[in-house]
């Protein structure tokens, strides 16, 4: 059990530091699955800069998971390089928060015995109990004060994903890898969440990851939009999104915003829905 | 139009035949109490008729107040600690030793099989081969090994026991869902970890239905090995009053084994109640 260096609730918001440094790189990854013959990635160049927000976006099936889980440190390439902060990934990482489409909180749980289990299964019992002061810091922030002690059954969908956001953050990650996390929850939770997001993300300098298929979404959220095509998955096109920080949902109505979209979905149509 | 047509009925406070409301049945609105003794009645009825009637000959079916007698006799037996409570004792003892050691081979098993490959490939195809044959077959074997005590009965009723709460820890170590097994291991969790802080609790609910289904089954091994292998527990009075034709006493101290049945299925499901609390859905034996 190593010791954790406990942060006081104030300063939770964890400063942005090094931008524009990279945090992740890729160099030339694929992935082939030799049992059953499938290229599921061709050769991928990536890198996440500190405190930036990059999609990827792709049809069904065109690699984003498996390029996530390369990522995540939970499959290995087949061929390529992968670093992390100066370290080649070779498992999965602590500088790593990752949230899926399902909230996955555990039901004997409650909300704050769930965003503290990271820090339980890394540094044991004492330390979890340790970081609840940081776990309701968290609630906090995503707007969850006072269900701290309800179990996730009592939570709605979109209350489970806020949750599922302090989980991620607890260890404070310094990247965070998102596999379309808002994408079972109703359009308009969904919107709502995704301005939730960057206000998280701006406020702790996070450099963020996002794979989606909703162009709208990958647009209003990110720095750069990696397109993806399938078979094998490659990046087809990368758009850099010049549309001022903070984003509002307003701003997917103006022209420039119309123009991003129309340029990603014509990236996406060569080949992506054959 | 046809808002004038509704405007008087709506005014004059809705009478029943114009609106539309979902009714129950008749059936649905008797209390579930009501309608559980009504049909006791009409089942006790029946029966007293049929051996009222003198059709069937009241060594086969005795009378309901015959029965009552015996029901009545046998309980004052055993609350005035008679020679029957020694042998309900003695099954109890039998069915809680039985249980006590299906849990622990029955868990060891489970999560032999259901967690590491060597268990799967190679410990279950056994185990389904032993679970295909007819286990009280193996009475005769386990009375010529172990003898007439109680250990001939433990054995059996364990034997019986085991199996559906191996095959209901194995389901609940798989039951886990993909999600959660990704997240774990994002988190950096060791095997052990992952077992004890995720996959145990998530299966709890298949566990239980082991334990429910093991909870019947021991107390049908137990029964089996007194009626064959004889001894002092509450089979063998059953086996005697049935030797010597008093077909009312059978029926009486088959309720009260019922009871003792009831209880010990009531006791896992009282347990999975307090320990699976998320798992609130239905109080059915599915659950």
């Amino acid at each position: 059990m190593s010791p954790v260096v406990i942060t006081d609730a104030a300063t939770v918001e964890a400063p942005a530091a090094r931008a524009g440094t990279p945090v992740f790189s890729l160099r030339g990854v694929g992935k082939t699955y030799p049992r059953r013959n499938v290229e599921a990635l061709g050769r991928v160049d990536l890198t996440l800069e500190a405190g930036g927000f990059s999609s990827v976006i792709g049809a069904s099936g065109c690699g984003k998971s498996t390029l996530l889980k390369i990522m995540a440190g939970l499959v290995p390439p087949s061929s390529g390089s992968v670093t992390l902060s100066g370290r080649p990934v070779t498992g999965p990482r602590r500088e790593i928060g990752m949230m899926f489409q399902q909230a996955t909180l555990f039901p004997w749980k409650t909300t704050v015995e769930n965003i503290v289990l990271p820090v339980e299964i890394r540094d044991g019992r004492a330390a979890a109990r340790a970081s609840r002061d940081k776990a309701r810091a968290l609630l906090e922030l995503v707007g969850l004060r006072g269900f701290e002690e309800v179990y996730p059954n009592e939570l709605s969908g979109g209350m489970a994903q806020r949750a599922a956001i302090c989980r991620m953050l607890i260890t404070e990650p310094e990247v965070l890898l998102l596999d379309e996390p808002f994408s079972a929850l109703d359009e308009l939770t969904r919107d709502f969440m995704n301005m939730e997001l960057q206000r998280i993300c701006l406020a702790r300098g996070a450099t963020a990851f996002l794979v989606t298929h909703s162009i709208p979404e990958a647009v209003i959220l990110s720095d750069v939009v990696h397109v993806m095509s399938p078979r094998p998955g490659r990046f087809v096109d990368t758009v850099a999104i010049d549309l001022p920080r903070p984003r509002t949902l307003a701003m997917t109505t103006t022209p420039r915003f119309g123009a991003l979209v129309e340029r990603i979905r014509g990236r996406l149509d060569k080949g992506a829905f054959l | 139009m046809s808002d004038a047509s509704l405007a008087p009925a709506l005014a004059t406070g809705e009478p029943a035949d114009t609106v539309w409301t979902e009714r129950d049945s008749w059936f649905d609105r008797i209390p579930r109490a009501v309608a559980m003794l009504a049909l006791a009645a009409v089942a006790v009825g029946l029966w007293g008729a049929v051996s009222w009637s003198g059709i069937v000959s009241p060594i086969i079916l005795p009378s309901p107040g015959e029965t009552l007698r015996h029901v009545v006799f046998v309980g004052g037996n055993l609350l005035s600690g008679g020679y029957m409570l020694g042998s309900l004792l003695v099954t109890v003892q039998e069915l809680v030793l039985a249980f006590a050691l299906a849990v622990i081979i029955g868990f060891a098993l489970g999560v032999l099989v259901g967690e590491t490959a060597f268990g799967e490939r190679a410990v279950m195809p056994y185990l389904v081969a032993v679970d295909t044959m007819p286990k009280v077959a193996f009475a005769p074997l386990f009375i010529a090994w172990l003898g007439f005590g109680i250990e001939s009965k433990v054995a059996l009723a364990t034997f019986i026991a085991t199996f559906p709460i191996v095959v209901g820890t194995a389901a609940g170590l798989h039951a886990s869902d993909e999600n959660a097994r990704m997240l774990f291991r994002t988190m950096g969790a060791s095997r052990w970890q992952t077992l004890v802080k995720m996959k145990l609790p998530s299966g709890l609910p298949q566990f239980f239905t082991g334990l429910k289904i093991a909870s019947v089954g021991v107390m049908a091994g137990v029964i089996t090995g007194e009626f064959l292998g004889g001894g002092r527990g509450f089979g063998e009075l059953i086996r005697v009053a049935s030797t010597n034709l008093d077909t009312g006493r059978v029926f009486a101290l088959i309720l009260y084994l019922s009871l003792l049945g009831l209880a010990t299925f009531g006791t896992v499901a009282w347990t999975q109640r307090r320990l699976v609390f998320w798992q609130r859905t239905s109080a059915s034996r599915e659950g």
